[in-house]
């Protein structure tokens, strides 16, 4: 059968440009994976435009009332906002004279005048907001882009470092064997032998809340898969002619591994990566929801739907909406994008595009 | 309709095949031949000449979604066209009545099965037998092919036989059935000379004692003098020459037929230069007249590599903590002289290969010396070994594997200059880089292009220049042309040859070709079980073999066209 593929090789001229460019040009012809990289570029460029400031830089601003409405259901009863009103009311109701026995009491009127000082402004709070608002009233989109940043960095910070740690790991417990080998599949088994959550909540007890310490955390855990894979392509490709030649012409060891060997296994790192940052962002999802995510003063998509678990007794389904519905786009897209990449990275299919 | 005679007759067949939306590649351009009844057709040419791509599609076996035969193309399975033929007619006579040998035996077995089992499902499938009669069935093929024991072999899997054993369960399987016609896609090129030979015989004698077709394809023209009655001559999807096998051994017409009969390499001859396709091509086919070459070492050659006592064990595990040592290489020496050539014979497992990895420090001897201008290259620490290691180099046998996919030639051939500092700068290199690229004959335009746009012959071209780059005295060759085409070989053989007359380097060429170690080698060393059986100067091992192993060898060299075996 091979003779029969063998035989348009010498044709295959027009693939010059070299494999990069070659595997690109095949996903240009996978439509849902062109659409795909689309969606996730648009993801990318929300999270710069997030993070250099230029958009949601006040999505901290109260600017609705408590659980505003989303514009579309403006009418809907909103018995929390009452309620707050409601709260500020009651308060200004005389309260019972203490003077006598009040020791502040004599400096009541300088506090007064120095208070009259003080400007507040308080913004009208409105009753709706375009995609509703949450428990202070700030605004759920602006919430979910600034959401964003956190999610998305965590994602690739945290998938970038595992993915470099299970590389290098791998390659040498692949291409050294012996008792290299044996030393990084003793810690790989006590690292996969741990239930997952297990660990990542040990490690967060420890370590302490911080966005840095999720990426440690999630990085440190979650590099046993890429291991797995580096180290079983690296016993594969010491063997082969190519690195044997590569010994014979005098490269170093290091030179072998990471010059020669790596570009070769890259297709696996690639998709590898692209896979955990899609399991990453989930990730942080939980562990926020959970309570050992990123900090009370930053918004993740985490933290927006462990508010949410509140907010849905009560029928505000906004908060939860905004952020599942963002995190599915981007996970969808990112998964099907990482199909498309692995087909058009594959050399195998060289032969036949 | 001559249909009694033909049992097979392919008309006007033309297949194209896609190569991506816009591109489309003629593999097979008009052929028409006939398979007489009860004969033995060579199918003959380069990779590439499409004869592969006619025998699959007689078998109905082309890919689908990139194939396509084109209109007016027939071929006649006994009168009827098995191009219009349906799925489930097709997927009868598959098996039954036409069946096929694939050239990798190793990846054609399921390896997951019993040898026995894959028989036996052909025979219950295509003849429904039951599952006893299936087994005993099974035991009779297995004898008739010459698997010894065949008792207790049914029960083996793919990777407890030989390579030699593998192909004869697959010729097992193919003939379980009786067919009319046998398909054989280059059976024997991943096999040792002596199975060749054998599997060469088997394949006659059944053919006779079942009165089947046989279609025979295969790159080496000399291979099938011995056992075909009509040899077709394709090259680039086209019949070049079709008749009797003493028409074309004796008579050849066209002058690529010519040049495919001239251009192995012979026993009885050695010409300076082997010829080549172009040569016939350019003079219309008359015979270029070569003065011959004289080989041999003589005492007193100044010697530049020696290998004294030389082993190699390998540890292998057995059982749950013991292990074996088997011995690949057992105390071999020999001396290789300056300027010269050393051919290692052998067959696969004879530790020929060991040998050259153990010379470069590629796999660790276990015991002996390797003596390279005085000096134990095998003592040597890893950075005193670097200046030596510039100094010996390797080019291996599969120019697809030895040559990183990711890198250009341009890296390829750099690299090994940035790591011995060779060269003033990276323009100094880039222009040896260039001229070493004009002088094993490839365009400079490969400088920025990847391995795999080059054909096998080319590709070994960059491995000799990548090895030309350090400027080496001694080359291993570890079976360098084995993969390659008879008429490339003849190329890659000329150029080896040259170049050892320019740069006056010692070569240790390592094949299990004895035609091709023969012409190439001024001493021939006979290996076999990991010890050397015989070394001398190579006219004398062929003239006067001493040892009864050189002598089997030599009997199984295809020899060509045999008038008294027509």
């Amino acid at each position: 059968m091979s003779a029969v593929i063998e035989a348009p090789i010498p044709q295959e001229q027009h693939d010059a440009g070299g494999p990069w460019r070659a595997a690109f040009r095949r996903l240009r012809g996978d439509r849902v994976g062109m659409l795909c990289l689309f969606v996730v570029a648009a993801y990318l460029l929300m999270v710069l435009l997030a993070a250099t400031g230029l958009i949601a830089r006040d999505w901290d601003r109260e600017v609705g009332v408590s659980y505003a409405n989303p514009e579309f259901l403006a009418g809907k009863e909103n018995l929390e906002a009452a309620a707050s009103r409601n709260l500020g009311a009651r308060q200004t109701a005389p309260p019972v004279d203490l003077s006598d026995i009040d020791p502040l009491a004599p400096y009541y009127k300088e506090l007064d005048e120095r208070t009259a000082k003080i400007k507040i402004t308080e913004t009208p709070r409105s009753d709706t907001l375009p995609f509703g608002g949450d428990k202070w009233g700030k605004d759920v989109i602006k919430k979910t882009i600034k959401g964003a940043e956190i999610s998305i960095f965590v994602g690739f910070a945290a998938s970038l470092l595992a993915t470099f740690l299970g590389t290098v790991f791998g390659a040498f417990s692949g291409y050294y064997g012996g008792k290299i080998n044996d030393f990084f599949e003793w810690v790989y088994n006590v690292f996969t032998s741990i239930p997952y959550i297990l660990l990542i909540l040990t490690f967060a007890a420890v370590f302490g809340k911080g966005v840095l310490t999720v990426i440690m955390i999630l990085g440190i855990t979650g590099w046993t898969g890429i291991y797995r894979l580096m180290r079983a392509e690296y016993l594969k490709h010491r063997e082969r002619e190519y690195v044997r030649a590569a010994d014979a012409i005098g490269a170093s060891d290091a030179r072998r591994m990471f010059v020669h060997i790596l570009p070769n296994v890259s297709h696996v790192v690639l998709v590898q990566l692209s896979q955990y940052v899609v399991q990453f962002i989930k990730a942080e999802v939980i562990l926020s929801f959970l309570g050992f995510g990123v900090p009370v003063e930053m918004v993740s998509w985490g933290t927006m739907l462990a508010e949410a678990q509140n907010e849905l007794v009560i029928g505000k389904w906004w908060q939860l909406a905004a952020a599942t519905a963002s995190m599915a786009v981007l996970v969808t897209a990112f998964s099907l994008l990482t199909d498309s990449l692995r087909d058009a990275l594959d050399p195998k299919l060289k032969a036949v595009a | 309709m001559s249909d009694t005679a033909n049992l097979v007759e392919v008309r006007d067949l033309r297949i194209r095949f896609r190569l991506d939306k816009t591109q489309t590649f003629d593999a097979v351009k008009g052929v028409s031949f006939d398979i007489p009844k009860n004969c033995t057709v060579a199918l003959v040419g380069e990779s590439g000449s499409g004869k592969s791509v006619s025998a699959m599609a007689i078998m109905g076996l082309l890919p689908p979604e990139s194939a396509m035969v084109l209109e007016g193309s027939r071929i006649l399975y006994q009168g009827n066209d098995l191009l219009r033929e349906s799925r489930d007619n097709l997927q009868r006579l598959r098996g039954r009545d036409i069946s096929v040998i694939f050239q990798e035996p190793m990846t054609s077995l399921n390896p997951v099965f019993p040898v026995g089992d894959q028989i036996a499902e052909v025979l219950r499938l295509h003849m429904g037998l039951g599952r006893a009669q299936a087994k005993a069935r099974t035991i009779e093929l297995l004898n008739e092919v010459g698997i010894p024991e065949a008792q207790l072999r049914v029960n083996s899997y793919p990777h407890q036989l030989s390579g030699g054993q593998q192909q004869r369960v697959m010729i097992a399987m193919a003939i379980a059935c009786e067919p009319k016609l046998l398909i054989a896609d280059e059976p024997t090129t991943a096999l040792d000379v002596t199975i060749q030979k054998q599997i060469l015989d088997l394949m006659a004698s059944l053919k006779q004692r079942h009165q089947m077709s046989v279609l025979f394809i295969t790159h080496d023209l000399a291979m099938v003098g011995e056992i075909a009655d009509r040899v077709v001559v394709m090259q680039s999807g086209e019949v070049r020459e079709a008749g009797t096998a003493a028409e074309i051994f004796q008579n050849p017409q066209h002058p690529y037929t010519k040049a495919l009969l001239e251009c192995r390499p012979r026993l009885d001859r050695r010409p300076r230069r082997l010829p080549v396709i172009e040569d016939f091509i350019r003079s219309q086919g008359r015979p270029v007249v070569l003065e011959e070459r004289v080989r041999g070492v003589k005492e007193g050659d100044p010697v530049i590599l020696e290998v004294r006592n030389l082993s190699k064990d390998f540890k292998l595990r057995e059982g749950v903590f013991g292990h074996r040592l088997v011995r690949a290489v057992d105390h071999v020496s020999f001396k290789l002289a300056k300027g010269k050539t050393l051919g290692l014979v052998g067959e696969s497992g004879s530790g020929k290969t060991t040998i050259g990895l153990s010379l470069m420090r590629l796999t660790d001897a276990s015991s002996g010396e390797v003596l390279f201008e005085g000096c134990d290259l095998l003592q040597l620490t890893r950075a005193q070994l670097m200046p030596y290691k510039r100094r010996i180099q390797i080019i291996f046998q599969n120019p697809y594997a030895s040559l990183n996919p990711r890198f250009t030639v341009g890296n390829i051939l750099l690299e090994p200059m940035q790591i011995h500092g060779i060269g003033a700068d990276e323009n100094a290199r880039m222009q040896m880089v260039h001229a070493l690229l004009d002088r094993v004959g490839l365009m400079r335009s490969a400088y920025g292009k990847y391995p795999h746009e080059f054909s096998g012959g080319q590709r070994q071209r960059i491995a000799i220049a990548r090895c030309l780059t350090m400027k080496p005295d001694v080359l291993i060759c570890d079976e360098s042309v084995s993969a390659l085409d008879v008429s490339i070989q003849a190329q890659v053989l000329n150029l080896l040859q040259d170049l050892q007359d320019e740069f006056h380097m010692s070569y240790i060429f390592i094949s299990h070709d004895l035609a091709v170690v023969k012409h190439i080698s001024d001493q021939v060393m006979v290996m076999h079980n990991g010890e050397m059986v015989e070394l001398a100067n190579s006219d004398d091992i062929y003239l006067h073999p001493q040892h009864e192993y050189t002598r089997s060898l030599l009997s199984a060299i295809p020899r060509g066209f045999v008038p008294a075996a027509a």
